[in-house]
Order: C-alpha cells, then structure tokens, then sequence
C-alpha cells in the first residue's frame, strides 16, 4: 500500500517535471504541422466563402457603403435573369460534353500503351496540348474558327461546304468553345490512363486471356475495373475543370455573341469584377450559387472516396 | 503601409534636399511629392505623360514628382483599389457618367472653387462634360471626334461624294454594293463600336436632348416612338447589307483590313483610327473624313466626342501641387504641345489652344467648333450608366446580327432601366 502510494506520487512528480508538450506530444505534433495550412485555408478559402455569402444580401458597389436587401439578389437571379439562366445551361453543356474528354483519352491511352521505337515522342506530342496556357489554346482555336481566313473554313471549303462562323454564331459558339477545351483536357485524361495502364496486373490480363477474352470484352471487364482510380480522378478534373471554364470563354468569344457563350463563372465576374461591373452583391450571389453547385460535386467525390477507404480497410 | 513608409522616408529625405535648394534658388513655390497615376500606356501618350511630368518638375524644381503608368485597361478596374488605399494626388479617368461612381463615393474631390476662380480659362465648352450635380469633379485634357473615315480614293472611282443626308448616304451605298464592295466595316466583338452607330443614329433621328433623356433613364426604350425609328432607320442599311459580314466575331482592328484592302469602304470610328490607318498603308489621299449625315434636318447636328480626363483624389496629400498640375495641363500652349500630331495626335480643350495642321484633326475641330450646334455627348459607355451600357451595347449587336430579335432586345433594356435607375 505504502509503495504504491509512493509510485503514483513519483510518476505525478515526474509527470509535472516534464513539460505541457512533452506530455501531449503525440496528440499535438500533427495539430502543430497542420496549422499554417489550416491558417492559409482558412483565411484564404473558408472565411471568403462566408463573406461572398454575407456581401450576397447586400448591394454594393465595391466602394460606398452596403444596403441591406436581404434576398433579392437571390430573387432576381433565379426568377428573372435571362443571362443567369443562358449561363446556367451553358455550364449544364460544359459539363457533359467536358465528359467526353474521359472516353478520348482512354483510347488514346491504350493506343499509346504500346512498345514501339521512339513512343516517348509520341506520347509527348500527344500531351503537348495539356502544356500549353489556355489562353494560347483559346487563341490557336479562335484563329482555327476564323470566319474567312481560318483553317476550318478552308478544309469545308476544300470539300465543297458553305464557310460557318463558329464563334459568331450564338447556336455553335459554345460548343465551338467546348472542343478547343476538350483538345487539352483529353490530353490530361491521357495522362492519367497512360500512369494506371502501368499498374494493370499482367497476371489478371493472362488469365483473361485464358478464359478466352479478347478486344471490348477484355478491355470492358479485365482492364477498366483496374483503372478505376485513374478513371475517378479523371472524373474529378474534368468537372471541376468544366465548372471553372472562364479563361477560354474570356479568350474566344469574351461571353459573346450577344452573351451566348456565358457561363456562371464568366458571368460572376462580369458583374462583379469587369469594365461594366462593380455590382458586388449580385456578383457574390452567382458565386453561391455556383459554389453550391460544386458543392454537390465535390460532397459526392469525397464521400465515394470515403467509402473506398472505408471498404479498402 | 510599406508603400506610406517609404514614401515617409523618401518625402524627409527630398525635404532635406529641398531645404539645401531652398537658399540656392528663389522659385521654391511648390515642395513635396506630387503623386500621379496615369493610364496613358500606349506608346504615344507615355510619352506625352513623361514629358509632362518632367516638364513640370522643371518648373518646380523643389516639387518631386512621381509618375506611375498603369495599363490603361488593367486602369479601368484598378482605380477603385488606387483611390481607396493610400491615394495618389492626380489620376486619369473619362468623363461624364462613368465619373459618377467615384463622385458618389467621395473618392473624386470637388474642384469647383478652382473652376470658379477661373484657374481653368477656355475651358468653358467642355465644362459640362465634368460637372456633376452643378459641381466640377476635375479637368479634361484631350478630346477626339467620331465621324465617318472613308476611302476618298474608291469614292472618286465610283463618282460618288461626301453625302449630306441619309438618302444620299443610302443612295451611296447601293452604288458602293453594286460595284461588289461592303458600305461600312465594323467589328463589333467588344460591343462598343455598335454604340457608336448607335448614338449616331439616335442623335441624328431624335436630336441631342432625346439623346440625353434616354441616357439619363427618362425615356422608355418599348415605348418612345422615337427609337423605333432610330432602330427603322438602321434596319435600312442593315437589310441592304451595308455592313460586313461576321463582325460579331472582330475587334475594331481586327475589322480594318476590310477598309485598307477595300472590300469595305468606310469606317465610323473615332480619330485614333486614322493613326492605324495610315500604319497599315494608306496615304492620306486615300483616306478621307466627313460628319455623320443629316437624318432630320430640324435637329440640329450632335457630335460624340469622348473626352479624356484628370482629377485630384479627396485623399491628396499634396493638394495645391495638384492643382498647379491641372492648371498646367489645360494652359493654351501644354495642350497645344501635348494634342500635336507627334504628341496625342488628338484635338486640344482649351479655346485658345491652336489645333495641329492635320487633315482629321482640323476637320474634327471645325466640325465641333462650329458644326455641333445640338450638343457634344461623350460615347454610349460613358453617357449611360455601366449596367445600362453593358446591357445595351450587347442588345445593339445581337440586332445588327439579328435584327428580328428587336422586340425582344428592347424588352430587355427595358427591364434593365427599370433596374438601374433608382
């Protein structure tokens, strides 16, 4: 009883000789390491968001005082404002026909995942475009749709077409806008399925072909289960590259013609930020919006990561 | 505060300069930093400004001046955090409404006084074009006209002339179509140069006052008769196909090859395009320059003539260095100097300044002078409030693209007035 007592009594001592970091070093070293990246998160992305929100319900010129007016930024926005709901339909096309980047450059994956003299320079060449500034991409393919001189029009020529002007025409000019995005982002998706083809079991290939699959059926049920990794982030980039289309719209048409290129982006920063601009509250409210809309993206990758982590345990 | 800091160090250590000028010379009138931020960064204008810094240093030789040049459209949103935060003494800007959110925000000082104590003598006609609720809010120091710059050469070879009224503008048009030539490029991919047909046609319809009314929100664009013909009227040369194709898709200097190569042959545009004209090939006998036609002769002819400007910020430190600056640069002989054709190339704003023996610039200044009875607007995004702007100018070229869409596209500037004015 006596020495018992006589142990606690040392530990306690000892423990009160040791310092408050000493003690709790476990729990508090990763907290440590995390704090200039939590601080950085926090200042520069969590509080912003919760500011454009509070600057959404107010009217402001980005220089005078703000005027309450509760939701009718909101209002306006979501019951009368053509170029809202032009934006919001463009983004809807973005992000589908964005997708397509996926299947192209899976195929160009496996047509590239071969051994043959000098398929470095060609795989490079392929992933040329995705190195390129999408201002200069923006600007190759505004100069390929050019009405008259442009290169488009003069292989339609060569073939007996009428000349179209893509970017001019407000039914074409998005979708015109969407293949020169895809030409880079296809790249990228390469990328991805050329680094997960590395990591394709040859075993599993074998015994696939052992058990008689060939062509779709092996690529369809050997092979891409494999990539899926690759085919998820692949996924992830290509939507939120998709939501955050604005340099190349900026580039090509400006929004235009007549505001038919607009996306929610663009739009966001036309009222807030341009020439024309300063109308910081309806520009924040846009920016809610879109970043709920992302939101739901983004909510959905993390929690299928999750689940993945959780299954892989 | 690292910019304050150092600008406290520099200013003790120009003090102690000064101090040692001070017994050596006896013009020490002005002392201090006089800061300026000024947008002129093309090539031309940089100079001017450089030069103007320079020379007015010269003349007060204790006044340290410090010049800084920004982009002039990175200028266009920059000023807002410029004039915010640690202020400069003098800024550019443009006149008329787009001076308004700064005068609102208190971000533009009233120089009222000044004017009124007659610092700023031949000024009188553009007063107007810097006045805001009866007061001034600072100084022009250039201006430029619009009009119709044509191919004298083309004209003389079909046998047509400069055209008065709107009939002989059409008539020369068809002659201009018949012989396989567009009447006018345009490139309206930045919107802009579509208000400029825009407030031609609107002034020369409706006159200057209605012009002015429909800037100012009190004319309904559904309702008023008067549009509806400004818009008939321009249909007329839209159906011909007086306009080139695709412009929605060119800048306006990616639309000048069709005027140099002649497939188009005139060009409403402001004079900076005669500089980008004569870059491109053309001798002056081949360009030419007339005021846009009459449409109604009962109103008196109006002239778009965007002014550029100076103001002093409410947060100048150095306030009467700023304004011996803005005396400077309005006097009879620095804009005589600074609007010459090696300087702005542009037309002075002082009433006794002589204007340059250029063919446009002297042309321009007649026009204005004596051929602008109606009034001198400043441009259609600098007269209408910016929403109003934006949303008009993108309305104005979907219907030269679409003319059809009228009805649509002035429901839609309608419901932006009903916003934007209240």
């Amino acid at each position: 009883m006596a020495t018992l007592h006589a142990t606690v009594e040392t530990s306690v001592a000892s423990a009160k000789k040791r310092s408050w970091y000493k003690r709790n070093e476990i729990a508090a070293t990763p907290w440590l390491f995390l704090i200039p990246g939590i601080l950085v998160f926090a200042v520069y992305v969590i509080f912003p968001i919760f500011q454009s929100v509070w600057i959404s319900f107010h009217e402001w010129d980005g220089l005078g005082e703000k005027t309450w007016v509760g939701m009718a930024n909101y209002e306006r926005l979501l019951t009368d404002d053509q170029k809202f709901e032009v934006s919001f339909w463009n983004n809807i096309r973005w992000l589908f026909l964005y997708l397509l980047a996926i299947p192209a450059g899976l195929f160009i994956a496996l047509f590239l995942n071969q051994t043959v003299r000098g398929i470095r320079i060609y795989k490079s060449m392929f992933f040329f475009p995705f190195v390129l500034s999408q201002v200069v991409v923006g600007l190759v393919f505004s100069w390929f749709y050019l009405p008259r001189e442009g290169l488009l029009n003069a292989i339609l020529a060569f073939f007996g077409m009428e000349p179209v002007n893509i970017l001019g025409d407000p039914d074409l000019a998005t979708y015109g806008i969407i293949a020169a995005g895809l030409w880079p982002q296809t790249a990228y998706c390469m990328i991805l399925y050329l680094t997960g083809l590395n990591a394709v079991d040859p075993e599993q290939i074998e015994a696939g072909r052992l058990d008689g699959a060939k062509g779709w059926k092996m690529l369809w049920y050997v092979v891409l289960p494999q990539l899926k990794p690759a085919t998820f982030i692949a996924f992830v980039v290509t939507i939120i590259g998709a939501l955050r289309s604005f340099d190349l719209i900026s580039v090509m048409t400006n929004g235009g013609p007549f505001g038919s290129t607009r996306v929610l982006s663009f739009y966001m920063f036309e009222e807030s930020l341009s020439e024309f601009g300063f109308r910081m509250g309806y520009g924040a409210s846009i920016a809610v919006v879109l970043f709920f809309i992302m939101l739901f993206f983004i909510t959905y990758f993390l929690w299928s990561m999750w689940r993945d982590e959780k299954r892989a345990r | 505060m690292k910019v304050s800091a150092k600008a406290a160090i520099k200013a003790s250590v120009l003090g102690l300069a000064s101090l040692g000028l001070m017994t050596s010379t006896a013009m020490a009138d002005l002392t201090g930093d006089l800061r300026i931020i000024s947008d002129m960064s093309n090539p031309a204008p940089r100079a001017v400004m450089e030069g103007l810094a320079e020379d007015f240093g010269a003349l007060h030789p204790d006044l340290n001046v410090e010049l800084e040049i920004v982009d002039r459209e990175a200028w266009k949103t920059q000023i807002r955090n410029a004039l915010s935060a640690n202020p400069p003494d003098v800024v550019n800007w443009y006149a008329a409404n787009r001076m308004l959110p700064f005068v609102n925000a208190g971000l533009f000082m009233d120089i009222s006084d000044w004017w009124d104590a007659g610092d700023f003598d031949g000024l009188g006609a553009v007063k107007g074009a810097m006045t805001i609720d009866d007061r001034q809010w600072g100084v022009p120091y250039t201006y430029y006209q619009w009009g119709v710059y044509y191919r004298e050469d083309i004209f003389n070879e079909l046998g047509l002339s400069e055209p008065a009224t709107f009939e002989e503008e059409i008539a020369n048009c068809q002659v201009i179509l018949d012989s396989g030539r567009k009447c006018y490029t345009i490139g309206t991919k930045f919107l802009w140069t579509a208000g400029g047909w825009f407030d031609y046609l609107n002034m020369r319809t409706n006159g200057f006052e209605h012009h002015m009314q429909l800037a100012r929100g009190e004319l309904s664009w559904t309702e008023d008769p008067g549009i509806r013909q400004t818009f008939e009227n321009w249909r007329t040369l839209i159906d011909m196909g007086a306009f080139i194709d695709d412009h929605q898709s060119y800048s306006w200097q990616e639309a000048l090859p069709f005027f140099t190569d002649g497939e188009a042959t005139a060009y409403l545009m402001g004079n900076f395009a005669v500089a980008a004209m004569r870059d491109s090939g053309l001798g002056d006998d081949q360009i030419d320059f007339y005021q846009f036609p009459l449409i109604d002769a009962s109103k008196p002819q109006s002239e778009d003539a965007p002014t550029d400007t100076f103001h002093v910020a409410s947060g100048a430190q150095n306030v009467e260095a700023a304004r011996e600056f803005l005396k400077f640069v309005t006097s009879a002989d620095v804009q005589t100097r600074i609007n010459s054709g090696t300087g702005l190339g542009q037309l002075p704003i002082n009433a006794n300044a002589s204007v340059d023996n250029d063919e446009f610039l002297n042309q321009g200044f007649e026009m204005l002078t004596t051929n602008a009875q109606g009034g001198v607007a400043q441009f259609f995004d600098r007269d209408f409030p910016a929403e109003m702007a934006s949303v008009g100018m993108e309305g104005l070229q979907e219907f030269m693209v679409f003319p059809d869409n009228l009805e649509d596209i002035l429901q839609r500037m309608e419901s932006a007035r009903g916003r934007v004015y209240n």
